[in-house]
This record gives structure tokens, sequence and C-alpha cells, in this order.
């Protein structure tokens, strides 16, 4: 069932990335982590549906946040990052997905591995954590290209720096911030090891980003001991443009 | 097959929640191939083609196929020896009283 929202705000994160907020009427609210599908149809009939996970966290008040990485050839994501303006009305389908979730309910420890835009329904459980109270500890490790890539930054911070019990750690793969030790890379064995909850403490683990990404954080998590049931993964591509 | 040409069961729900009223993400399935089971998010999806189809995380056998034509919808979920959902929380109304909902 397609709803239609409209366009509330527009903010730019980075330079290629812009944040939409909507309000959708009849919206049944949506968890952190769930994703929506989002359908433009031109002129001529022709239609284009793309899914998008959810940024802000429920709210109960219609309002949904989507974040659109702008890829280079595609067919949705200019239109939604350069084109569409306050009161342009969109069409959704959503929320949709039960298992990429994190409810306020949980109380045990939370490990989060973004990849690139990955971070998004990551970011939407970090601020569903703060807006219940939660006192569920959380640790996200962010693996981007370089420091002007990253999302959130600042709300990150902020976050971090006012609960003891979340905590943050950066991965750059092309070019790191001054006087950043690790060089840049993938996320490795060490950086696991290094900054996220051990195994033993039985943290359920979500990992969001491209494809390659998920499946060598999926099984380097794997390799220090933590449980596949306990990884939930979710990949996106240039097919389904999910960012 | 390159590996980054997938996606996972997640990115199908939207079109498979049009079939089933309840989300197939956290439903667990079996493939009738090599009898692994997972969570339908889990599996490896495959949009590039006019349809969309699902393979099993473990040996890549097809379990589900799913396109769209101009007045159909065709399913074949012939791979999977089942799908298990969780039972969903139905609202039973109270004998003789009339419920109308407008959302789901």
């Amino acid at each position: 069932m397609w709803r239609v929202g409209a366009v509330l705000a527009l903010h730019d994160e980075t330079a290629t990335a812009r944040t939409i907020t909507l309000t959708v009427p009849g919206w049944p609210d949506h968890l952190a982590g769930q994703h929506v599908d989002v359908r433009l149809t031109a002129a001529d009939g022709y239609s284009a549906v793309r899914s998008y996970s959810i940024a802000s966290a429920p709210n109960h008040e219609n309002r949904v946040e989507i974040t659109v990485e702008r890829l280079p050839n595609g067919e949705v994501s200019p239109y939604l990052t350069q084109q569409v303006a306050v009161s342009d009305r969109l069409e959704l389908r959503g929320p949709i997905g039960s298992w990429f979730v994190w409810r306020v309910q949980q109380t045990e420890p939370v490990q989060l591995v973004a990849g690139g835009s990955g971070i998004v329904p990551l970011m939407a459980m970090v601020r569903s954590r703060a807006s219940a109270s939660s006192a569920a500890p959380f640790r996200l490790l962010y693996s981007v290209r370089e420091p002007a890539a990253a999302l959130y930054r600042d709300e990150l911070q902020a976050l971090a720096s006012r609960d003891a019990s979340v905590s943050l750690s950066y991965a750059y793969t092309r070019a790191t911030p001054p006087g950043w030790t690790r060089p840049p890379g993938r996320i490795d064995a060490a950086l696991i090891a290094g900054t996220t909850w051990p195994a033993s403490l039985g943290p359920t683990c979500y990992v969001c980003g491209p494809t390659s990404f998920v499946e060598n954080a999926a099984s380097l998590l794997t390799a220090c001991g933590h449980r596949p049931d306990r990884i939930r993964t979710e990949r996106f591509g240039p097919t389904g443009e999910r960012k | 097959m390159n590996s980054d040409d997938y996606l996972d069961g997640n990115s199908a729900a939207g079109e498979l929640g049009r079939i089933f009223t309840i989300d197939v993400t956290a439903a667990e399935g079996q493939c009738a191939s090599c009898g692994a089971t997972r969570r339908f998010a889990e599996a490896r999806v495959y949009m590039q083609g006019p349809g969309l189809v699902v393979r099993c995380a473990a040996c890549e056998h097809v379990l589900l196929r799913l396109v769209n034509a101009p007045h159909h919808v065709w399913l074949d979920m012939r791979g999977m020896t089942y799908l298990r959902f969780d039972a969903p929380e139905v609202e039973v109304p109270a004998t003789g009283t009339e419920t109308a909902r407008t959302e789901h």
C-alpha cells in the first residue's frame, strides 16, 4: 500500500548525501532499522522504486527521515539529492522489515558496524536508544572513505560525549584525519578486536553497508567468536540504491 | 557469479509485502536443496533481471522467484521446503461487534 508523503525539510549531510524529512499522513510509525520503498513516477507513467533506510527514531508524529547518497549513475538518487523541494510529494511504502531492527525493549549490549551510508539504519537505532532513554550499551564502528564523507558526525559525537554507554570508533579507507595512527584501510581483525564488544558479552551485532563490506565485517565478527545468529546484516548496492 | 551483485532478503520485503500480510524478513525458511535453515533476511537477492530471484546464502540454490507481468504476478517458491512465520498477533473482535479499520 502506497502512501503519499510531503517533504517537510531538506538537509545536506555531506557533499553527496541529503536528508529528506517527510510527513506521511497515516504512517504506522516504524522501528529503528526498518526501510521504506520510495516510488517516483514520471509524466509518461514510467516509475522507479528504490529502498531507503529510515534514519529517524520512531516518533508517533507521522514523520520519516531518509538520508540519500547520490550515486553517479543512479536513476533516482540524483533526483532525491538535487531536485526534490520542500512540499514536493513522494510515494512511500512501508515501514518494511522485522529482522534488521532494534527494539527499545532490548537491554543487551549492541555492536553496530557501518560501512559508508550503511550508517543510516544504525543511526536510527542510536537515535531510538536516546529518545527512549535506553541504557543498553552501544558501540559503533563506522568505516568511511574519508573524514568528510562521515554522516551525522556532530550528532554522534554529542551523543557519545554525554553518555558513557555509547562509544564511537571510526575507520578510514582512503584518507585519514591529520595525526590518525591507523593507516587507511578496510576494517580488519585487529580493529574488530580493539574497538568492538567481545563475543563473551553476547552482544547483538548489526552490520550494514555495501555487500562486500558486510561479507568482510560479518566474517571478522564470526572469527572473533560471535555466533552467526547474533549477527544481523543488511546489504545495499547500486541496484536497490538502498542508502 | 560476482559476490557484489546481490542484496539480501531485506530488499525483497517491500515487493513480497504486496503478497504476504506478514513481513517475511524474520521468517525462517528451509532450502529444498541443502536443507539449511536461515532467516529470509539472510538470503541473497538478485534484482538485475526482469524479476526478483532469491537464493540460499549457503548453497546458492534458487529459493524463490517473483515476476511482475502486466496483468499477473508469478511467484515460484518450490526452492523452499517451508517458510515459518511467527504467529501474528490476531485481534479477535468481541462477538457481535463490528470493527472498522482503515489502516493496517
